[in-house]
């Protein structure tokens, strides 16, 4: 694990004169899972927005597979949204809300992306639809509508879309988190099997069992700035820092370490 | 007194009449696909990242929309010539005149149906990498254009409606031709009754299509066919 | 040859023009007048579904939402005297062909915004031990009337705009006496130019208010 997946320097995003991201030093590498824990407003979902840009960054850079993504111009960083498209295509986003397309099915979901932006053939495409789909075990739905599936269902879906562009990089911003609770298990399985093939992932999650089950490493938000940040079993288990220790008090629920997730478990919550 | 009805008259006349229906249809549907042409584009403009569009296409549906359309034609009917050096044409004003009146409409059926789309829609569409035009094209137009076929059908009855300014610069359509024949025959009654119920007949059934559209699609709830 | 334009002479004949407009309002003022109480009485018998009288309603609406106002005020201007065999000032027949077509509108609106009031309220009320034209009167019509505002103020826009329509039937409104204007100069493009003006900035200001309105009531209904 020693090739430099993304890298994050200084990252700074301000919404007007309120500051979310306070200087943010982050890197994942190849195959690495890292979960992003923290409260609710901390800026969790900005930092991922950053990453693949459908919020620019007001300060700091971001190397994607070692490249500096957009141009340097007088210290700051100038970014063209035609550009930016081709970056996106390489950075693959899991919405907490799924945001399928409902005019299409599962598989026009899946290949529109390689078809139309790729140009990758239709029946190739296909086929690397039905290999996606079936690693998150949605096969048997694939002429389906997404208004005809659950939400977990369609959650993996949205997973198999992403994965479908060959993304570099996978990030989960509360991909659990609009499920009901029984549905939950098997996106997290999914996900999780995923990590187990080496994808590498960047994950947003209130989920602290996957994140300690999982996570090869750990990140704490608060108030826009890393507060702390180890392998799981440290930060889960042993918080150092007082804001740490009271975000995990607050999560009376966690089971840990969680029971083996086999998919019959996962699905009986 | 009672008033002796006589439709005998119309009996005879009703081939010219069928010719003034005839000029209302051509005018409706140029107009109605420069219409809906130009609403696209304008649209597109009023919903997209760059300011400069929106600011045209925010001027261009306010000047239209708060405007007598009886004024537009008439301006565009002495305008044509003075621009192009043609003759004055009933024709050529009525189309133009009328596309640009049924493209300020229409475009803020587009603007609006574009808006009817969650957000979520275009920035997952944007996380996959499509630009603003893929945006448009594969994920938020096939959706939106759904939901904006009751509003078309509305704005296609309102044009039905508009053609009939057309008569004022005597053009050949239905109420012209009307109008002809009530000086001739001098029988206005008659004349005005059958052309009020001519476009009932017509547009009514279309009315209620559109409703009954309406109420379909908001009782699926969502826009995936099936 | 480019086009010599010449604004200075028609605004001469502003005055002419703004008379005109004048009565675009007060023919408007009237059609609005008169839509009104029909529009409203015809959207509660919507609402309630009155026995006998709704589907006399859903007639009367239907048919002038889908009629084409020049042809009903070439109708009540040319026929409409002969049926009934008196005089009617062009005024007074444009006034009954728009009005009534603004009225099947209005009542349209009127059914909606009685229908967008949760039947909370009209339990509530009920359970104060209010009579059915109480409980309209005093709790529905309100609250439905200020949703209804905005929207209202659309229809008068275009209400405005129909009554151009008059001047073909000699009415002396805007279009009439810019058709007098520009037979008297010459200059047809200049003239209906400065009339679509001032079209559009009493029109753009009626919009504006309704915009303004309609943010304030959603504000407060927050
Ligand atoms: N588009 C925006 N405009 C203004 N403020 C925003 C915007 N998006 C997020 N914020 C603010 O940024 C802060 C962090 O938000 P977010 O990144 O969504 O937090 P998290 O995902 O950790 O809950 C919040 O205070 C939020 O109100
Ligand atoms: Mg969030």
């Amino acid at each position: 694990m020693t090739e430099e997946v993304l890298r994050i320097e200084g990252l700074r995003k301000a919404y007007g004169l309120l500051e979310v991201l306070k200087g943010i030093d982050l890197t994942v590498h190849r195959g690495e899972t890292v979960c992003l824990i923290g409260a609710s407003g901390s800026g969790k979902s900005t930092l991922l927005r950053c990453v693949n840009f459908l919020g620019y960054p007001t300060e700091g850079r971001i190397y994607l597979e070692g490249r500096l993504i957009g141009r340097e111009s007088g210290g700051k960083m100038a970014y063209r949204e035609s550009k930016l498209c081709a970056v996106r295509t390489h950075v693959g986003m899991v919405f907490q809300q799924f945001n399928l397309f409902p005019h299409l099915t599962v598989e026009e979901n899946v290949t529109i992306g390689p078809i139309k932006i790729r140009g990758v053939p239709p029946a190739v495409a296909h086929e690397k639809a039905a290999e996606q789909l079936r690693r998150v075990g949605i096969l048997d739905k694939a002429k389906d509508y997404p208004s005809q599936l659950s939400g977990g269902q369609q959650q993996r879906v949205a997973i198999a879309r992403a994965l479908a562009m060959e993304p570099s990089i996978m990030l989960f911003d509360e991909a659990t988190s609009a499920l009901d609770p029984e549905l939950v298990g098997e996106v997290l399985v999914a996900m999780r099997k995923l990590a187990e093939d080496g994808t590498t992932m960047l994950v947003v999650t209130h989920e602290l069992g996957f994140a300690y089950n999982v996570a090869h490493r750990v990140v704490f938000l608060h108030e826009g700035t890393i507060y702390e940040e180890g392998p799981p079993q440290e930060i889960l288990v042993r918080p150092r820092r007082p804001r740490t220790q009271d975000f995990l008090r607050g999560h009376t629920a966690f089971r840990m370490p969680e029971p083996e997730m086999t998919p019959a478990a996962a699905v009986d919550g | 007194m009672a008033y002796e009805w006589d439709f005998a008259f119309l009996w005879v006349l009703w081939p010219h009449l069928l010719v003034g229906l005839a000029g209302t249809a051509k005018l409706w549907a140029v107009a109605l696909i420069c219409g809906l042409g130009i609403g696209l584009v304008v649209g597109i403009f009023r919903t997209a990242p760059s300011r400069i569009l929106r600011s045209i296409g925010t001027v261009y549906v306010e000047a239209i929309r708060n405007t007598p359309g009886l004024i537009q034609l008439i301006w565009f009917y002495y305008a044509i010539p003075m621009v192009t050096g043609w003759q004055a044409s009933a024709w050529l004003a009525a189309v133009v005149s009328l596309s640009i009146y049924t493209g300020a409409y229409s475009a803020e059926i587009y603007r609006a149906g574009i808006a009817s789309i969650e957000r979520g829609q275009w920035e997952a569409a944007r996380a996959i990498g499509f630009g603003f035009g893929a945006q448009m094209r594969y994920i938020v137009l096939p959706q939106a254009l759904m939901r904006m076929i009751p509003a078309f059908g509305n704005r296609a009855i309102e044009l039905a409606k508009a053609t009939t300014l057309a008569s004022t610069i005597a053009f050949g359509e239905l109420l012209y031709t009307a109008k002809v024949i009530a000086e001739d025959q001098m029988r206005p009654l008659e004349t005005y009754t059958a052309v009020t119920v001519i476009f009932t007949v017509i547009l009514l059934p279309v009315s209620y299509g559109c409703v009954w559209f309406e109420r379909r699609l908001a009782r699926r709830g969502g826009v995936h066919r099936d | 040859m480019p086009y010599d334009w010449n604004f200075s002479i028609v605004l001469q004949y502003m005055p002419q023009l703004l008379w005109g407009g004048l009565h675009t309002v007060l023919l408007s003022a009237a059609c609005i007048a008169l839509a009104v109480p029909i529009g409203v009485v015809l959207g509660v018998i919507r609402h309630q579904r009155v026995r006998f009288l709704a589907p006399i309603a859903v007639v009367y609406i239907d048919f002038f939402r889908t009629s084409v106002a020049l042809v009903l005020i070439c109708w009540c201007y040319y026929a409409l005297p002969i049926l009934l065999g008196v005089n009617l000032s062009t005024f007074t027949a444009v006034t009954i062909a728009i009005g009534l077509q603004a009225s099947a509108y209005l009542a349209e609106l009127v059914r909606a915004g009685l229908g967008s009031i949760s039947t909370g309220q009209w339990e509530a009320a009920r359970a104060l031990g209010m009579p059915g034209t109480m409980r309209l009167r005093y709790i529905i019509l309100p609250q439905a009337a200020r949703r209804m505002i905005p929207v209202f103020f659309l229809l008068v826009v275009e209400v405005v705009k129909t009554t151009t329509l008059a001047g073909i039937v000699t009415y002396p409104e805007i279009v009439y006496e810019a058709f007098r204007v520009s037979t008297e100069v010459y200059r047809p493009v200049e003239t209906f130019t400065i009339a679509g003006l001032i079209c559009f900035a009493f029109l753009f200001v009626t919009g504006r208010i309704a915009m303004r309105l309609e943010r304030r009531y959603a504000a407060v209904e927050r």
